[in-house]
């Protein structure tokens, strides 16, 4: 079944079993964002060191277990390694199945290649980093350019 | 005469494609119909060998367009039992002629601070949020109904909610999220005793149901092409033409103006008094034909094939386990649209799996997030069938969710 790209293991693992989930104290940038089509919410916070990530969301299981990678990946980086794997993930998701993720990099994340394929999923997909982006440049982190989604 | 689901099928070329490898399961008709060859036809038809502007033109073709756009609407008007075509004002769609009755309405009823609009929980956007925007521009109150556990309105505080301060009570005939037909003929008897006007949004209703607009309890309605079989970009504001005559214009431009000078303009009677502008033409050609098509099949055939259908869904749907169907759980009062959840799994996730088995099915809040918070979810997902609903595709429904429980289970 063509889905098989789509609802990878390690994708449904993350979604049943979230890592780092749950909102938290302190934090110095915090930012709520939804998906206005389908009202899938997450909110993230994060301190100005990276040192500490926490979130809280509801939504599909894209979504969720994004945030649950996102966690594992950025958590305890510096800036410019967050910069780097936050760029990585984004690129994926935009490539539309045509770029290999480089599983150095991303990890876990490199189960979301198959989620670029569907362009009506990317977005989900996309929610936790697009709310951590907001959140870290509201701790004064700036995690760099990153392309606009149009999915 | 029996109903030939079979037969029907055969004029909606697209019900043969295949999806993901699987036959096409249609069933996201409350979202958009699919339209007969009858209607592609017609509109083909128009552009090739008709097409010029209407009203404007004293040449040929320019005739042949006003005289098919205007056949289109004296269509209409007979389909929905309007007195006259001139009570058929053509707008883009349901949104569009639910603004122009807020924005026309609001400013002839002069509404300010201590007047009040009362609407309903159940309401789509485009029946909430003209309203917010009329009371954030006049200082009007925007009041609601409340929706009972079983899905459908709450009028026990009937007398409280409508009061001589209520102006417009505008409410949706039926839920394009729980298929409950609302029986408005209480709060219609309400409001009117209080001097407001009922306005009724019939995007659901008037593909589904026979509508008599004379025997309905509204004083304006508005549906949509697009749902019933025809295009998108045409959709229609019915409105008694007394009333219609006193509504000031909502859009200005030309064919809504008797005339014009640099100091001033006088406007056009109804209906092309809100008409600005060239219309959608072709697509109210095709609408004229959908209605031809709906006509011929006989509305109340169409509803009771529905009701068979949905008579069939809820009962396999409750068989499924995990699965809790938002809104009325028999067939009577209700239309369609049958919303539910999967238990532990996310509507997007529903829809994904049962599209790579080709069911397509609408999930998310419909446009409608107050109702999915009146039930405590955020999304949810929904079915919804239509005149070429077929018993197998409720079939492939439901192997599609068990699908779904497998996956996620």
């Amino acid at each position: 079944m063509m889905l098989d790209g789509l609802y990878q293991e390690i994708i449904l693992d993350h979604y049943k079993h979230p890592h780092g989930r749950g909102l938290r104290d302190p934090f110095d940038g915090e930012a709520h964002h939804v998906n206005p089509t389908c009202g899938d919410e997450i909110t993230m916070r994060v301190s100005s060191d990276l040192s500490e990530i926490s979130y809280d969301g509801l939504g599909c299981s894209i979504s969720q277990a994004s945030a649950s990678v996102l966690y594992e990946l950025l958590q305890g980086t510096d800036v410019a390694e967050a910069s780097g794997i936050h760029h990585a993930f984004v690129e994926l998701m935009q490539g539309r199945g045509q770029i290999e993720p480089d599983e150095e990099v991303l990890g876990d994340g490199i189960a979301f290649a198959g989620v670029a394929k569907f362009p009506a999923r990317v977005k989900c997909a996309l929610l936790p980093w697009m709310a951590f982006k907001d959140a870290a440049a509201r701790a004064g982190v700036d995690v760099g350019v990153s392309p606009e989604v149009k999915a | 005469m029996s109903f030939d689901v079979a037969r029907v099928r055969k004029d909606f070329p697209i019900l043969e494609r295949e999806v993901n490898g699987h036959p096409l399961v249609y069933l996201d008709s409350a979202n958009t119909s699919q339209k007969p060859v009858q209607v592609l036809d017609v509109m083909r038809a128009h552009q090739e060998k008709y097409n010029g502007n209407v009203s404007r033109s004293v040449h040929t073709l320019g005739t042949e367009s006003t005289e098919a756009y205007e056949g289109a609407r004296a269509k209409i008007a007979a389909f929905i039992g309007a007195a006259s075509p001139d009570e058929v004002v053509f707008t883009k769609n349901s949104t569009e002629a639910l603004n122009l009755v807020a924005h026309s309405a609001g400013q002839h009823l002069r509404l300010g601070p201590g007047d009040e609009i009362v609407i309903s929980e159940m309401e789509h956007h485009s029946n909430i949020v003209p309203w917010q925007l009329l009371c954030e521009r006049t200082g009007a109150t925007l009041r609601w109904f409340g929706i009972t556990d079983e899905g459908r309105l709450d009028e026990s505080d009937l007398d409280a909610l409508i009061t001589p301060a209520t102006k417009i009570v505008s409410l949706v005939h039926m839920s394009n999220v729980l298929g409950t037909i609302n029986d408005v003929s209480r709060i219609a008897a309400r409001a009117h005793e209080v001097g407001a006007l009922v306005v009724l949004d019939c995007s659901q209703s008037v593909p589904h149901l026979p509508i008599d607009v004379r025997t309905l309890g509204a004083d304006l309605i508005a549906f949509t092409g697009h749902k019933m079989l025809g295009p998108t970009g045409i959709g229609v504001l019915w409105g008694r033409f007394d009333l219609l005559e006193q509504l000031p214009p909502f859009l200005g431009g030309g064919s809504m103006i008797e005339t014009v000078t640099m100091t001033g303009t006088t406007y056009a009677a109804p209906p092309a008094r809100f008409e600005a502008g060239t219309p959608p033409i072709t697509e109210a050609i095709g609408l004229g034909a959908a209605v031809d098509y709906l006509t011929g099949l006989g509305m109340e055939a169409v509803h009771q094939h529905e009701l068979e259908i949905t008579r069939y869904a809820l009962d396999t749907l409750s068989g499924v386990p995990d699965v809790r169907i938002f809104g009325p759980s028999s067939p009577e009062g209700r239309g369609g649209t049958v919303s539910f959840g999967v238990d532990g799994v996310h509507p997007h996730d529903v829809g994904q799996i049962l599209d790579a088995l080709g069911v397509e099915v609408r999930v998310g809040h419909h446009c409608a997030r107050p109702v999915c918070a009146r039930f405590g979810v955020p999304a949810m997902t929904r079915a919804s069938f239509y005149l070429y609903t077929t018993t197998d595709e409720i079939d492939a429904l439901a192997r599609g969710l068990d699908q779904v429980r497998k996956v996620f289970g």
